[in-house]
């Protein structure tokens, strides 16, 4: 793996030059009119510019994905990169595996998956070759000949009733596994799930824990080179994971704290708009220990793509030895705040709420945007 | 149709013998027109001008997106006036991607289908002498001018962390409100005002036109289903368009002064201004493709030498989509918290939408079925476009499924969808309507050699360039972005070449229509035989400049069900 992301870079970034050089010259013809306009120094930033964003340098403390034998705080060691299970595979690693879907970790990714594997695509598929099979029938038995006179048929009740008839049979056929996963999507979470609330800022995530003591953990995306040393993916690997326990239900909110981020994991199946005023919430159960990895999904100004999301999934026990070094709380231990989680935790749902963006607790949050400013 | 082309041909040399073909001076022909082949004429070199730009700005992005890392934006942003930073580079990306979506949407496929071809073949078509309301169609060309120089103006005032608005098309507050400071937002937004406007104008013009100035005996029920899918569509714009208008005024005030429409703090809502969006811009998409349905429709029957197989099932087909269409809209938000029977409701919605698309395609191919077909220029973009068009339909299928949905939405997938049905479904028929009305429109021949070369380019080159962006999507690559981690690369580089052939086809393209203006064979009345049967081909090619002084008469035993019966003769 590692070998892929140090090999390909300079190697395709080389292949794509002359590519490039010959768009330029037609582009350049389309903009010839602003060229007076054109500075002479062309400032063309170099293929690895991801690495001007220096995320939360503070991150010591904890650096989930700082996988050096140092990385155990309070008894709790962040997963390596062996443990990545929910990232996009290069056509170069398996082929196949780069057309289709990441692999689900969730009852209702496999649920979906399934669906669109066993219903959608060999519905789609057969109706594509089908037309096009019909297309090319016409084109060869009815192509122009002398003396042959085109029928004049306009009109014939059976094919018609027939070809309007089997679409909606085939439609019902898809609506009644699409209703079920609609309804399995939106099944209200039990009264003891575990709620963990996602921020999107511009342009980082923040992972909120009110069952646990309320601290929220801002979550930066590593330099190229910083997630390549870790052996991690360049623009997918993050300084501070959002740790949850696995099997279990999960209550995750989303909300924006400015503009509307999209808190996206392509192997949970889970996608949830994180809209400013608004309070997004669904039941997510992550089947399997490991790493997944996701993307802000909604353009949310310059920085959009440089936002990324990173699940670690971990045993309930690994997860309490977590939340436990964070410097949170478990409503088990504390009888005196039973309800200490309520559904929403308004300290930094407000954008405006102090709390947004800095760190709830010392030696848990890096200071991810303040480093960022600063550049 | 049905009345002999003599009758036609007669009351044309009547018009020369009388001087109705004599033109106003160039300044007042031009600038001052109210004929609605130059105005057509004007719509459709605004749109290849358009297109060109979009264009150029889609080859600017895949070179962008050939290999991971930043590469080109920081020269581009020196090159746009402004000055390279990090934030500044990307913040140029996110310009490029807002004015590919509204150049392509608003300033070349609307222009061309609707201002073009729409002006230019409906008064043709329907036997009337012009359009309702002559003056009021200039009006509709130049606030689509003025709303692309509005749009263009944009592109070099601030707006936020660079130059230019960065919102994408779909301007979703807060990010186009709070989230963009600067004038460059407003201006855009003007644009979309203005070319707003324009398409209302112009959409009551053809609804008044339809409904009032057909020809004696063309009931609705006769009119050729290009007449019906531009009638549709104008209804589809007056219906759709002013729920637009309101909400980028909206935008506006909340932008400047005050108002809190969509800002949650003063009690608005962003996801309101996402309803009020995708309910313009559901229909929005059926307005850029039913013309292509209509276009596509004459060219089948012309190139089978049939009529068209079921008739009203088309014409009505038409219209369902268009009704279904307007209420649809949230299936483009399945991820913004809708609620569970919401989202139910919006998956089965969308779904039906399938049955009358369905229809139209059967039908296409009934109408080839047992016909004589010939592989024109014209015919192979339609073939091109049906084929195409169902693959765009079928991933549309895909997407209705709200549960589906959830990995999809704002993926690669999304962009391959909606770019089989228009760059593909809307920009095929828009190319077959092209070679089919040519020689009509410029009295010159194009080569149907470099047309052919131009189809197979094309269709090789858009394949390329979209096919591996359903492997991406499904991957989970977002869409707007300019990066992306490596696994990401190959599937990229692939469709970053296809750009390269679809570019090649264009210049086959310009090549092919400056050889014509120049060279061209100068075309007949009816340049496609006998299978073309609308009114436009009993007129001269080029037409009068104004045609039907008399109105032709459409003969009362004559309906489209079998008007091959007494077929045109030339
Ligand atoms: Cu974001």
């Amino acid at each position: 793996m590692e070998s892929t992301f140090v090999m390909t870079i300079p190697v395709r970034f080389a292949a794509h030059f002359r590519f490039l050089a010959l768009l330029f010259a037609a582009v350049i013809l389309a903009f010839a009119g602003q060229s007076a306009v054109a500075q002479d120094e062309s400032l063309v930033p170099e293929a690895g510019t991801v690495g001007e964003i220096e995320p939360a340098a503070s991150a010591e403390v904890a650096d989930s994905d700082a996988v050096a034998p140092g990385a155990d705080t309070d008894g709790y060691e962040y997963y390596g990169p062996e443990m990545i299970k929910g990232q996009p595979t290069s056509f170069e690693d398996d082929a196949g595996a780069s057309m289709t879907f990441q692999d689900q970790y969730s009852q209702n990714g496999e649920y979906a998956q399934w669906m669109h594997d066993s219903i959608l695509m060999p519905i789609i598929t057969i109706i594509c070759l089908f037309v096009l099979g019909l297309l090319l029938w016409v084109v060869a038995k009815y192509r122009r000949r002398e003396g042959v006179e085109p029928s004049r048929t306009t009109h014939n009740t059976l094919i018609e009733v027939v070809w309007t008839v089997v679409p909606v049979i085939i439609l019902v056929a898809i609506a009644i596994p699409s209703i079920t996963l609609l309804a399995r999507q939106y099944e209200t979470p039990p009264a003891d799930a575990i709620t963990i609330k996602a921020t999107g800022y511009q342009w980082y995530w923040g992972y909120t824990y009110p069952d646990n003591g309320g601290f929220e953990i801002i979550s930066n995306m590593l330099s190229e080179e910083e997630a390549l040393t870790r052996g991690l993916p360049g623009q997918l690997a993050v300084d501070n994971r959002m740790v949850v326990p696995v099997g279990v239900p999960l209550r995750i909110q989303t909300t924006g704290a400015d503009v509307i981020h999209s808190f996206a994991v392509p192997s949970l199946w889970f996608k949830l708009d994180a809209v400013p005023g608004r309070l997004n919430e669904r039941l997510l159960t992550i089947d399997e220990p490991g790493i997944y990895y996701g993307q802000c999904s909604e353009l949310c100004g310059a920085r959009h793509a440089y936002m990324p999301i990173a699940i670690e999934a971990v045993p309930m026990a690994r997860y309490r030895q977590w939340i436990a070094a964070q410097g949170g709380t478990f409503g088990d231990e504390e009888e005196a705040a039973p309800e200490a989680a309520p559904l929403q935790q308004p300290e930094s749902a407000l954008p405006d709420a102090p709390g947004a963006g800095e760190p709830a607790t010392v030696d848990t949050a890096p200071d991810g945007a303040a480093a960022l400013d600063t550049q | 149709m049905a009345t002999t082309a003599e009758g036609f041909d007669a009351h044309t040399d009547d018009h020369t013998h009388h001087g109705a073909d004599h033109k106003p001076s160039f300044f007042a022909r031009w600038f001052m027109s109210t004929n609605h082949k130059d105005i057509g004429t004007m719509y459709l070199i605004f749109a290849i001008v358009a297109g060109i730009i979009g264009g150029a700005i889609s080859g600017i992005m895949r070179a962008e997106l050939a290999a991971p890392g930043i590469q080109y934006l920081g020269w581009w942003v020196n090159f746009m006036g402004g000055e390279a930073s990090f934030d500044a580079n990307l913040h140029m990306w996110n310009v490029f991607i807002t004015a590919h979506g509204l150049i392509m949407v608003f300033f070349m496929v609307m222009p061309a289908m609707i201002g073009g071809f729409g002006n230019w073949f409906v008064p043709l078509m329907i036997g009337a002498p012009d359009m309702a309301f002559p003056r009021m169609n200039n009006i509709s060309f130049w606030l689509t001018v003025v709303g692309f120089i509005s749009l263009l103006f944009s592109l070099f005032v601030p707006g936020g962390t660079g130059l230019g608005a960065g919102t994408g098309w779909t301007v979703y507050a807060p990010l186009s409100t709070s989230g963009s400071v600067g004038p460059a937002v407003d201006f855009a937004i003007f644009s979309l005002h203005l070319a707003g406007a324009g398409s209302i104008l112009g959409a009551t013009n053809f609804i008044t036109t339809i409904f009032n100035m057909r020809a004696p005996g063309m009931t609705l029920h006769k009119m050729p289903l290009f007449v019906w899918s531009m009638l549709v569509t104008a209804f589809l714009l007056l219906l759709a368009l002013p729920v637009l208008a309101a909400a980028i005024t909206m935008l506006i005030t909340d932008r400047n002064f005050g108002t809190t429409f969509f800002d949650a703090a003063g009690g608005g809502d962003p996801v309101l201004y996402q309803h009020l969006f995708w309910f313009f811009g559901h229909p929005e998409v059926y307005i850029m493709i039913l013309p292509g349905f209509g276009m596509v429709s004459q060219i089948v029957a012309t190139f089978s030498r049939k009529p068209v197989f079921g008739y009203l099932g088309m014409a009505y087909a038409m219209v369902a989509i268009g009704v279904v269409g307007f209420i649809v809209w949230a299936h483009h938000m399945y991820t913004v918290g809708l609620d569970v029977n919401t989202k139910m409701y919006f998956t089965a919605a969308t779904m039906v939408i399938a049955v009358p698309t369905g229809v139209k395609i059967f039908s296409w191919i009934a109408t080839m079925w047992g016909g004589s077909l010939e592989f024109k220029s014209p015919m192979v973009w339609a073939l091109g476009f049906i084929f195409l068009f169902t693959v765009g339909g079928v991933t549309g299928v895909v997407l209705a499924n709200g549960g589906i949905d959830d990995n999809l939405h704002d993926t690669y997938y999304v962009v391959a969808h909606f770019h089989y049905v228009l760059s593909m479904g809307a920009v095929f028929s828009l190319f077959a309507g092209f070679y089919y009305w040519f020689p009509k429109m410029s009295g010159r021949w194009h080569s149907e050699f470099l047309s052919h070369v131009h189809f197979w380019m094309f269709f090789i080159g858009v394949n390329v360039i979209f096919f591996p962006m359903h492997f991406l999507g499904m991957q989970g690559m977002p869409r707007r972005y300019p990066d992306y981690t490596v696994a990401y690369t190959y599937w990229n580089e692939i469709a970053s070449y296809g750009y390269l052939i679809m570019a090649g086809s264009m210049l086959v393209f310009f090549v092919n229509i400056g050889y014509a203006l120049v060279a061209g064979r100068r075309a007949e009345s009816n340049t496609w035989g006998p299978g073309a049967t609308t009114l436009e081909w009993t007129l001269s090619s080029p037409p009068p400049y104004h045609q039907f002084e008399t109105l032709p008469v459409i003969e009362e035993h004559h309906d489209y069900h079998d008007h091959m019966s007494t077929p045109a003769k030339v």
